[in-house]
């Protein structure tokens, strides 16, 4: 029988307002689920959609509208999303699931995303709706200013907030007498403490702004034209008090926004009437009508109403995962930073920055150089940073206060910024502000600062990944992360979303490593398949980042049990060799605590010589580096040199450097060489999360550099060190030290146990100290040191999972290296 | 009337994976994502030239195993923000087997190569 296929209808969605949160959601939804929805888009503005934050350039003369234009006409013919510019919607009708168009255009829907933003709060004063009495919400509020700075030279701008401040730099910027009257003892009060504020204040009054504090404003006054031409005042809480008056012929009312909901709340929706307001949504951005879900300003979660944009691209991004019926996402809500530059006073804060009487403070204060920093802390965690004058590492703050981390450790340096860039890289630079523009800052792909900056710029980028995928800077080593982030945050401002401290492991998922690992335990999965389906994973096979993850996880998790799938594996543990920039592959032999002998040497010359491997190189982990050998060439290398691998290509342990010890050195305490062989040969052939190196050093003197590695060994009179979670690479960290043990015994078992329980917990791609720092050492310590019946069972495990693996090289069947990869095929042309 | 050379079976390709074919002085790389279905690209990285047979092919992309820029299989075109194409070769199942077409492999064979990426 005969079926004609019909291809199922689009459903429908509408969207009621055509702003930035709303069609954030609609690109988002785009790219998940380009073909399941027939998008229409209602806007109230005549204008496509642009960066509202952007508007304060504009009006200082910055930035021109079509520079902020965020999605030009030509994006909504290009991606089919039918718009409506200029059409309010009046009505929705939930029954008939339909909204109805100021100019009597019906749309009905499958779903509706609400997305009308805030409206400005307007005082119920007389004279309130005078001409030239102007709010500063959108394009036409701005040109209505920029045309009235032509004419007229005295503005007031009500309200001493963020906005406000933002409107009279602007308008000062275009020559005007600006004074702004503010109802709160001091300026920004919402982000400000006093003392930052008065800081701010001065520095706006050095250029020409004057300030009211305390005041109230009465009423606005018409002048002969009809148009405002002045504003009455009293001091604050004083009703009795005989008003002042002072000249305006502009006034700009920027008090506050309100989530506009009337739509919403006509159609029937359940709208929050607390402080804030908003539309009530979930964490999946669903009003109580479940077709009807709400982004943005006009929002309400959980108690909260915002208008930063950070957390409303958060919104955003789990919407659309729900349009597209592909979400296990949740909007949690966010901890918002205000970042502000006006005529160049740089402000910055976050969290709880009030502190209080009880609160834990840590102050900088050189009123000289007009800089304030107060730092919050409460208990472990950083709660709140409040700075002005230098905003230099706000964006770790940022990271600290939104990731909760520990700060007791770090408490003495808090207040001078982070450690955290890699040790080079970067010329030595660690302040951002202070580079050039063709300073280069990501010294692995060449990307200097004005590449950066222009990039941000010129494609709207918010975050780290952005600016990974557009420039590349920070993509490949993360060096200089902290910089690109600092970068960043100097160049976006308030808008800066930092990168958060769980992300999901990768694009098929928002899963977090975390979850992953407790799952394959909690569940007992078995196959990189059972894990995609059971996590609901967005592609069916993975990708190159979760493929290799979810490999090692499973394995590392259920021995034996679940399967290792080589063609999940990067290339260098597929063909058990190290790929090289022309394709080629570098073979590296082990070389027990590297120590040779004359019969292994003469082979690898022979091998060498027959093979015409073209460059012979001693690598830093005491062995040798055979370079340039073709990938056809390695199982016959690999027989010839008969010996095993020295996994220099794997996620395993590399090397166990020694130096020579008691056995020949004067120096000597202890037997270095033989300790370092025995490690060496108890832990080979195990897979971790990243790459393990271990050294043994005779005495104190550590000529082996135990101290950077992931576990380092030193020999005393007395017995053995044993220090952890160094690295030697991209940022030096010395070890930690861990505990003294008497034989060699116990340096096998302690050492395995550690190296173990990062096995069993670390993240891939984590080094040790990078696991050590997220666990902390405590941590470590507990497991290790004082659980003896657990470090017991901690260094069995390593011993069986170590014993069922094979060397890859002598018995490359059993170790399920597939033998076809050797053997290209030929076409025969010609 | 376009004619086609047998190359291998479908089977000798592992799946997710990939197989190199020397063609002349260049290498074409089999794709093949799942199943049936096989791509064939110079196994040559628009990037810098790496061996696209050595990567980790995922559903519809190949990761050069070099840098980790992202391949499109269909296209030969690399993934958004990077630019840049390989060529793509037209390929033909029949029978199991995996056919390339005779006319784009002797075009590819005989032109000079910057060398080669495996040295042949």
């Amino acid at each position: 029988m005969a079926f004609d296929f019909v291809q199922p209808r689009r459903l429908r969605l509408v969207v009621v307002g055509n702003g930035m949160a709303g069609m954030r959601t609609v690109e988002e939804l785009l790219k998940i689920a380009p073909d399941l929805y027939q998008v229409t888009v209602f806007g109230a503005e005549p204008q496509p959609n642009y960066n509202r934050i952007l508007l304060s350039p504009v009006l200082a003369g910055e930035q021109t509208f079509d520079g902020i234009v965020l999605n030009g006409y030509d994006w909504y013919r290009d991606n089919n999303v039918l718009l409506h510019a200029g059409v309010r919607v009046e009505r929705i009708d939930r029954k008939r699931r339909l909204v109805i168009g100021s100019d009597g255009t019906e749309a009905e829907y499958d779903r509706l995303l609400l997305a009308t933003g805030s409206n400005p709060a307007l005082p119920p004063l007389p004279g309130i709706k005078l001409p030239g009495v102007l709010a500063y919400r959108d394009i036409a509020d701005t040109q209505a200013m920029i045309d009235a700075a032509a004419h007229v030279k005295k503005a007031v701008v009500i309200g001493g907030g963020l906005l406000g401040l933002e409107a009279a730099n602007g308008l000062a910027a275009r020559g005007m007498d600006v004074t702004v009257i503010h109802l709160m003892p001091w300026l920004m009060e919402r982000q400000l403490d006093r003392t930052a504020a008065g800081l701010l204040q001065k520095s706006l009054e050095a250029r020409g702004l004057k300030f009211l504090l305390e005041t109230s404003t009465v009423e606005f006054v018409a002048g002969e034209s009809g148009r405002v031409a002045a504003v009455r005042f009293r001091p604050a809480g004083d009703k009795d008090a005989v008003p002042q008056s002072i000249d305006a012929q502009l006034v700009v009312v920027a008090i506050g926004i309100r989530p506009n909901v009337e739509l919403a709340e006509r159609a029937g929706l359940y709208v929050s009437k607390e402080r804030g307001g908003g539309v009530v949504v979930n964490d999946t951005l669903q009003t109580f009508d479940p077709r009807i879900y709400a982004v943005g300003e006009c929002v309400n979660h959980r108690g909260t109403a915002y208008g930063l944009v950070a957390p409303l691209f958060e919104m955003a991004r789990v919407c659309a995962t729900h349009l597209a019926e592909s979400g296990i996402g949740r909007f949690q809500g966010a901890v918002t930073s205000t970042k502000l530059k006006v005529t160049g006073v740089d402000v910055f804060s976050i969290g709880d920055f009030q502190g209080g009487p009880d609160a834990d403070e840590i102050l900088l204060s050189d009123p000289t150089r007009g800089v304030y920093k107060k730092l919050v802390i409460d208990g472990d965690r950083l709660a709140g940073a409040c700075l002005i004058g230098d905003t230099e590492h706000a964006s770790w703050y940022t990271k600290l206060v939104k990731d909760r981390s520990a700060v007791a450790p770090i408490r003495d340096t808090l207040m001078f910024g982070e450690n955290n860039l890699g040790d080079s890289g970067h010329a030595g630079s660690n302040r951002a502000a202070q580079l050039a523009d063709d300073a280069e800052v990501c010294g692995c792909n060449g990307v200097c600062k004005g590449a950066i900056v222009k990039s941000i710029r010129a494609k709207g980028l918010f975050t780290l990944d952005d600016v990974r995928k557009h420039t590349k800077a920070s993509s490949s080593c993360g060096s200089c992360t902290g910089l690109v982030e600092q970068i960043l945050m100097t160049t976006v401002g308030n808008n800066y979303s930092p990168t958060p401290k769980t992300k999901p492991l990768c694009a098929c998922t928002d899963r977090t490593h975390a979850e992953v690992r407790q799952a394959i335990r909690d569940l007992k999965l078995l196959s990189a398949h059972q894990v995609r389906t059971a996590l609901e994973w967005r592609t069916e096979q993975g990708c190159q980042t979760c493929r290799p993850a979810l490999n090692y996880y499973l394995i590392s998790t259920w021995p034996g049990e679940a399967q290792d799938d080589p063609l999940s594996r990067f290339v260098n543990e597929r063909s058990h060799a190290n790929i090289q920039k022309d394709g080629t592959f570098s073979v590296v032999p082990r070389m027990w605590g590297g120590v040779t002998n004359s019969a292994e040497l003469r082979r690898i010359a022979d091998v060498v010589d027959k093979y015409r491997i073209p460059t012979v190189k001693v690598t830093g982990g005491q062995r040798i580096d055979l370079l340039g050998v073709k990938k056809e060439d390695l199982p016959a290398v690999w027989r010839d040199l008969d010996m095993p691998s020295g996994h220099a290509y794997g996620k395993a342990l590399r090397t166990v450097k020694t130096c020579v010890g008691s056995e020949w050195c004067r120096f000597g305490t202890q037997d270095s060489t033989t300790m370092g062989i025995e490690l060496e040969r108890a832990l080979w052939k195990m897979w971790a999360p990243h790459k393990v190196k271990l050294a043994v050093s005779g005495c104190p003197r550590n000529c082996a550099e135990s101290g950077i590695k992931d576990v380092g060994v030193i020999g005393v009179d007395s017995g053995w060190e044993i220090h952890v979670a160094g690295n030697g690479g991209i940022k030096t960290e010395v070890a930690q030290f861990l505990v003294k043990v008497k034989t060699h015994a116990e340096v096998i078992e302690y050492a395995s146990a550690f190296l173990q329980l990062y096995r069993e917990e670390g993240f891939y791609l984590e080094r040790t100290v990078h696991f050590v720092a997220r666990v902390g050492m405590d941590y470590v310590k507990k497991r290790v040191l004082d659980d003896h019946d657990g470090r017991r069972a901690l260094a069995q495990r390593l011993a069986a999972a170590v014993a069922s693996e094979v060397d890859p090289w002598h018995e490359p069947e059993k170790a399920a290296v597939d033998g076809r990869q050797f053997i290209p095929l030929v076409a025969e042309v010609g | 009337m376009t004619e086609w050379i047998d190359i291998c079976a479908v089977d000798d390709v592992p799946a997710p994976g990939a197989r190199r074919v020397k063609a002349g002085a260049a290498t074409v790389a089999l794709l093949r994502p799942d199943g049936e279905r096989v791509f064939a690209l110079e196994d040559r990285c628009p990037h810098k030239g790496g061996p696209l047979s050595e990567g980790i092919v995922s559903h519809d992309r190949v990761a050069c195993p070099l840098h980790g820029r992202c391949v499109e299989l269909a296209t030969g075109r690399m993934i958004a923000p990077d630019e840049g194409a390989t060529q793509t070769f037209a390929v033909r199942i029949a029978n199991g087997r995996i056919l390339l077409e005779r006319d784009a492999l002797c075009a590819v064979a005989t032109t000079p190569q910057v060398p080669c990426p495996l040295g042949a």
